[in-house]
């Protein structure tokens, strides 16, 4: 297997006026082709930031300060804006949380289909042909007649199909999934995630997905990243992790799920504390604060990241005295 | 059994579905559409009531129609006595029914403290307050708050504490009732259990009786006495949360609850995947509004409509067939596949 992605080392900075906010701090993540790979974690863990850095629309007050960013053997971080255009889309594409604001709403989505193949030599009738039969693909009936409609006739979920349908059209190499059911109900969320499972074992993209609902994490990928405050604490099998998380954090948000609990709790779990402040982020490990396993070594050193198991690493001075 | 403390009768809530020309020249039954169509339920003092339902449901409208913040379009309400159908008071029974609202750092008013937003209610209803400062330190510490977060504003605050700020506010006259819409929705996992934990406590201390308006299903148990399903505006199924979680009576909560992914990798299974979506509320089905999605619906489920009638969960149901305690809905039928690429 090759990797599609491989982000090593990635730190990322804000200019704010309180300081330089260091939303990311040596993230690295690897994505196999052909897998889906999650990405967990809590409001401020930075996960907005890695996919702005990801396709290379971070605002203009943040600076990418160290690492590399590789989709199948080429740095996005140096590639030039023209190289760029001719990625997005192509070879990396997003489905983005929101399917009401992140498709256009005064074109019609057969336009934004062809738009999206631009850079094909083939003719217009090809390419709503293409278009339509994506649309059929994700499940939406009559797609030609849809071609010529527009994104406020359809329903949340269809529209979320049609966003599905446009990230796949060129068959990237890297589908990246901001959480692409949090804006949907319950029962539209199974059919959007049965959808993905089906596009990705056809077209064999790899997908990024990111979400903080651990269900679905657990339901669809094959592999899990932790973040927490800017920082990737734990990587490994999405089955070990559930069953033996080797990083407090993980084992504490697991267990806050009340999902898991299948009698009544007079006390539900919580994570006490708050985030640190990460114009000025606390020294030695970032959750430490918040751990009951810390010890002095956590103030002074930063955990390094180590494996715990073939195929997973964490980065805790007390990975092997974490409890699931 | 004790007098409820709230009695909601067939109550229903319209809004305009057309505006303008379009409004007169439609037939009279397409101008309005009806999110909240026939209600009934209880709610006893000290007690909780979970209403569950997708977006769209009416829930959060039924809500606001208890409340006084939209007029009802048929029905009665009875709270603690008195009949808020005809225009009650509202500032006097709102002193006794407080609001939690969904949002919880946009129901503040970003240019007032903590500590005034706090004591916002007090003013409102004109209780003199012999001590601010005492009277807002003692709100901020039943919410879990300490009393620095007096001076702080909105901005400052996380999702966690504006939530907390939201229940130091809905507690400050010491209510009977507490309607609380969608409590967990923006909060991370983390910080979810502190919120619900605070809400049992508070609860348990002052006998509240509350109304919990939520969509997320992980909670229920751990909050609720009884809930009740919501589907197009009517309640579905409404019982003893356990009895209904474990094995509920109508296939739209089956599929509901089986559509909950769970956060466990093992026990993914086949899943009961729902054809279609929700109807919209200018086009609801005939007979029982569910059928077209049904995966169990027989053909006279089209044509009649059924009532919510006692069920083996100890609630009711408004099924003509509803389930039976060891039956499970795996797969949908062939019918509800996405229809094939046309190349």
């Amino acid at each position: 297997m090759t990797e599609t992605l491989k982000v090593s080392g990635l730190s990322v900075s804000y200019a704010t006026r309180q300081g330089s906010l260091q939303a990311l701090r040596d993230v690295s993540l690897d994505v196999q082709s052909g897998q889906i790979v999650g990405v967990v974690g809590e409001s401020g863990c930075g996960k907005s930031t890695l996919i702005s850095a990801l396709m290379r629309l971070l605002p203009e007050n943040a600076r990418v300060t160290d690492g590399r960013i590789d989709l199948d053997g080429e740095d996005i971080l140096t590639a030039s804006p023209r190289r760029l255009r001719a990625m997005r889309g192509r070879e990396m594409s997003v489905v983005f949380q929101d399917p009401m604001t992140s498709l256009n709403p005064v074109l019609s989505i057969g336009r934004q289909m062809r738009d999206i193949q631009y850079r094909e030599g083939v003719s217009t009738a090809e390419k709503d042909r293409r278009a339509a039969h994506m649309l059929g693909r994700v499940g939406l009936p009559d797609p030609e007649a849809r071609l010529r409609g527009y994104p406020h006739e359809l329903s949340g979920g269809m529209r979320q199909r049609v966003a599905i349908a446009m990230a796949t059209l060129m068959h990237p190499k890297l589908l990246i999934a901001d959480e692409p059911t949090t804006a949907l109900d319950a029962t539209l969320e199974v059919q959007i995630i049965a959808l993905l499972q089906a596009i990705q074992a056809e077209i064999g993209c790899a997908i990024l997905f990111i979400s903080h609902h651990l269900g679905v994490i657990a339901e669809l990928c094959d592999r899990v990243v932790v973040m927490y405050a800017g920082e990737t604490v734990e990587e490994g099998p999405v089955a070990d992790i559930f069953e033996r998380p080797a990083h407090p954090y993980t084992a504490k948000l697991i267990e806050c799920d009340p999902g898991r609990l299948k009698t009544r709790a007079d006390t539900l779990p919580s994570i006490p504390g708050s985030l640190p402040d990460l114009t000025d982020p606390p020294s030695g490990c970032i959750f430490r604060d918040r751990c009951d396993l810390a010890t002095e070594i956590c103030a002074t050193q930063r955990p390094p990241r180590r494996a715990v198991s073939p195929g997973r690493w964490s980065a805790c001075h007390h990975a092997e005295k974490v409890t699931p | 059994m004790t007098q409820p403390l709230l009695t909601l009768t067939d109550v229903s809530v319209e809004f305009p579905a057309l505006g303008g020309l379009k409004a007169l020249m439609a037939p009279p039954d397409k101008r309005r559409v009806q999110a909240v169509a026939g209600v009934s339920l209880h709610l006893h003092p000290g007690e909780t009531l979970a209403v569950v339902g997708e977006s769209g449901s009416g829930k959060t409208t039924l809500a606001r129609a208890v409340n006084g913040l939209v007029p009802l379009a048929g029905g009665t309400v009875n709270f603690d006595g008195q009949a808020l159908q005809d225009g009650p008071d509202w500032t006097a029974v709102r002193r006794r029914m407080a609001m939690m609202f969904q949002d919880p750092t946009g129901s503040l008013s970003p240019r007032k403290t903590v500590g005034d937003l706090i004591l916002e209610p007090f003013v409102i209803h004109g209780i003199p307050v012999a001590d601010r400062t005492v009277k807002a330190r003692d709100l901020l510490a039943a919410a879990g708050l300490d009393a620095d977060f007096m001076d702080r504003y909105p901005h400052q605050l996380s999702g966690g504490q504006a939530r907390r700020v939201g229940v130091a506010r809905a507690l400050a006259l010491d209510p009977a009732l507490v309607l609380a819409d969608e409590p967990t929705a923006g909060l991370d996992v983390s910080i979810q259990g502190e919120i619900l934990n605070l809400m049992n406590r508070v609860k348990a201390e002052r006998g509240l009786a509350t109304l919990i308006i939520t969509h997320n299903l992980n909670i229920l148990r751990h909050i609720a006495d009884r809930i009740a399903v919501m589907y197009l505006g009517r309640i579905v199924e409404t019982g003893p949360v356990e009895a209904i979680l474990t094995a509920p009576a109508h296939p739209y909560t089956h599929a509901l609850m089986a559509a909950n992914p769970e956060p466990d990798p093992t026990a993914r299974h086949e899943r009961l995947i729902l054809k279609g979506e929700t109807p919209a509320l200018t086009a609801r089905p005939s007979g029982c509004e569910f059928h077209p999605r049904c995966p169990v619906a027989r053909a006279d489920c089209a044509r009649i409509a059924p009532a919510l009638e006692p069920a083996r969960t100890g609630g009711k149901v408004a099924c003509r067939y509803p389930l039976g305690a060891d039956e499970t809905l795996t797969a949908c039928p062939p019918a509800a596949s996405p229809p094939a690429a046309q190349g």
